[in-house]
């Protein structure tokens, strides 16, 4: 079957060095827009660099328009619900990536972004207490992501295909959750190309069987064209689908209803 | 004294790469009757090789001298033709590029008095993308690439045998590392310039991968009766055994991607999956793995995220 390597040569895990002799205040990355980032992203809020919030991406993006990046705060939960976890790249012209709450569901997060150059791709996750748990890593890029029309505008006939979900979830683990990934068709245009306006996905959120919220994410510009999400989320045990529900800032509705594997528990 | 000192300073910085101590350091390696070989790291483009990770030939015949690819830069094309002119005075005749690569062209202003052929789908390539990937060679290795510009290869061919003095050259158009991967085969010594088709002891690269094209190039490959197989990067053999070996890591690739993706993994966590022990040997493993799972997973996890709406 399939095993993980331990840590990955190449593999940019969660740099921030929050080591003993590192002040857990200051930037691992001394990054200049970090002031900045902090005031208009975090709100100002308390924060700490801290390796449990183990950001992964490669530490060369082989393309600037996917750049994967997989954010997992699951080790802050045992001491504090994670309530909101914050991507954002301190480089990018739109620095502010998501926010997902995960409100049943891991605080754990797969997605892909565009990158316009090199810099810190940041995860900061807020427990109950309101401090904002900050990881990240280092991605070097080529660049000119953020800039460059969505490949959507070759393609004449994009629009018809405008919100298509494709999606599958993945077997119960033994502590209930589901692994659900779900791929949207839409060209997430960031309004930096030029002649072409800003048009992208803005709030995205998935409910089990019962109607009960399980995460919601609130989408930014800098998110992949058809963006790709894997979520781990814990639907009432009864439920037999997710339902996805979504609008971008036009307005266009996302529904789709997405079956769950077979479960033993769910059967009378 | 002093003003001596300051004309040798001058004289340094004015030469680009004196300075700096930028040279190739280019040895033709002999592998057959006039036919030799510049060897390149098996390593990626850092600023310490200059981009030199690419085999590159020449064939010296009575006619004049064959060039197969120029180099990933016009520093390199120019090291080039001046350890080609050490070897013999005969004239260049033609330059071939085997496909749209940035090591295969980029030192092609070096030979812009001679037709440089390629396929036409390299010269499409070429056309289309060859300014973007000379701009990301200048932010990979830098200084080398002073005065690089992409040339696009004045000359289309076809399937052909050609002939130059004793040498008779088989040209192979196939498809599947890139669109168009030209293959030239010696029949009189031979040697078989595999192109980007072949790796030796390498991980293959796989940014405009079509695999199972690449797997049908290669099973043509297997068939000529070569006796020296030059691969694009990596170690020359004397036999075929690159073919197989670039095969089963094709094969292996496309089953592993398609075994994560139907296992869920998102591609981070591919990306960190481990290789098997007998890909140990091939050297940038790692990183090429992580390159070809940017490169070839987006399609492959769409064949198993079904439509739900």
């Amino acid at each position: 079957m399939i095993r993980i390597a331990g840590l990955a040569l190449a593999m940019a895990l969660s740099a921030a060095p929050a080591a003993a002799d590192q002040d857990a205040t200051m930037d691992p990355f001394r990054s200049v827009m970090w002031d900045d980032m902090r005031a208009v992203i975090l709100g100002g809020g308390a924060v700490l660099f801290d390796q449990r919030v183990r950001v992964t991406a490669p530490a060369s993006a082989e393309d600037a328009l996917n750049v994967p990046v997989m954010v997992d705060a699951s080790s802050l939960n045992a001491e504090s619900k994670v309530e909101e976890i914050v991507v954002f790249a301190d480089m990018n012209p739109i620095p502010r990536i998501l926010n997902y709450r995960p409100a049943s569901a891991k605080p754990v997060i797969g997605l892909r972004l565009k990158l316009q150059q090199a810099t810190p791709i940041r995860a900061a996750a807020r427990t109950g207490d309101g401090v904002w748990h900050v990881g990240g890593v280092f991605v070097d890029a080529a660049g000119g992501g953020c800039t460059s029309p969505a490949l959507a505008h070759g393609d004449p006939q994009w629009e018809r295909h405008l919100g298509e979900v494709q999606a599958r979830a993945w077997g119960q683990a033994a502590d209930g959750a589901v692994r659900v990934r779900f791929r949207i068709r839409h060209p997430m245009d960031t309004g930096l190309a030029p002649g072409i306006p800003a048009f992208y996905l803005e709030n995205l959120a998935v409910h089990d069987g019962q109607g009960q919220e399980l995460g919601r994410i609130d989408t930014f510009e800098p998110v992949s064209e058809n963006p790709v999400f894997t979520l781990e989320v814990s639907p009432s045990p009864a439920s037999r689908t997710l339902r996805l529900t979504g609008r971008d800032n036009n307005g266009t509705p996302v529904l789709a209803d997405i079956p769950l594997p077979w479960r033993q528990s769910a059967l009378p | 004294m002093r003003p001596v000192l300051s004309l040798v300073f001058c004289i340094l910085w004015v030469l680009p790469g004196w300075a700096a101590g930028l040279t190739y350091r280019l040895e033709p390696r002999l592998i057959a009757p006039g036919t030799y070989v510049f060897e390149g790291a098996v390593e990626h483009f850092t600023t310490q090789n200059g981009g030199n990770i690419l085999n590159t030939g020449f064939i010296v015949t009575n006619d004049g001298v064959i060039v197969i690819q120029t180099g990933p830069s016009r520093r390199y094309g120019e090291e080039m033709r001046a350890a080609i002119a050490k070897v013999t005075d005969k004239p260049i005749l033609k330059v071939f590029v085997s496909n749209q690569h940035p090591d295969y062209f980029l030192g092609s202003q070096a030979f812009a008095d001679v037709p440089i052929a390629a396929l036409p789908g390299t010269i499409d390539g070429i056309r289309v993308e060859g300014r973007a990937v000379t701009e990301n060679m200048y932010r990979l290795i830098g200084d080398w690439m002073r005065g690089t510009d992409a040339v696009v290869p004045s000359e289309p061919v076809f399937a052909a045998t050609q002939v130059y003095g004793r040498h008779r050259l088989r040209l192979i158009p196939l498809s599947g590392h890139t669109q168009a991967d030209l293959a030239i085969y010696d029949e009189t010594t031979r040697v078989l310039f595999a192109g980007g088709l072949v790796f030796s002891d390498r991980a293959p690269t796989t940014p405009h991968a079509d695999i199972p094209r690449w797997l049908d190039a290669l099973d043509e490959l297997a068939t000529l009766d070569s006796a020296v197989l030059v691969p694009n990067h990596g170690v020359i053999r004397a036999d075929n055994s690159a073919i197989a070996q670039t095969r089963d890591y094709l094969n292996w690739l496309t089953a592993a991607l398609g075994r994560a993706a139907d296992g869920g993994l998102d591609m981070t966590e591919v990306m960190a999956l481990d290789t098997p022990a007998r890909f140990a040997s091939l050297a940038v493993l790692r990183e090429e793995f992580m390159r070809s799972v940017a490169h070839l997973y987006p399609k492959i996890e769409q064949s198993v995220l079904s439509k739900v709406n």
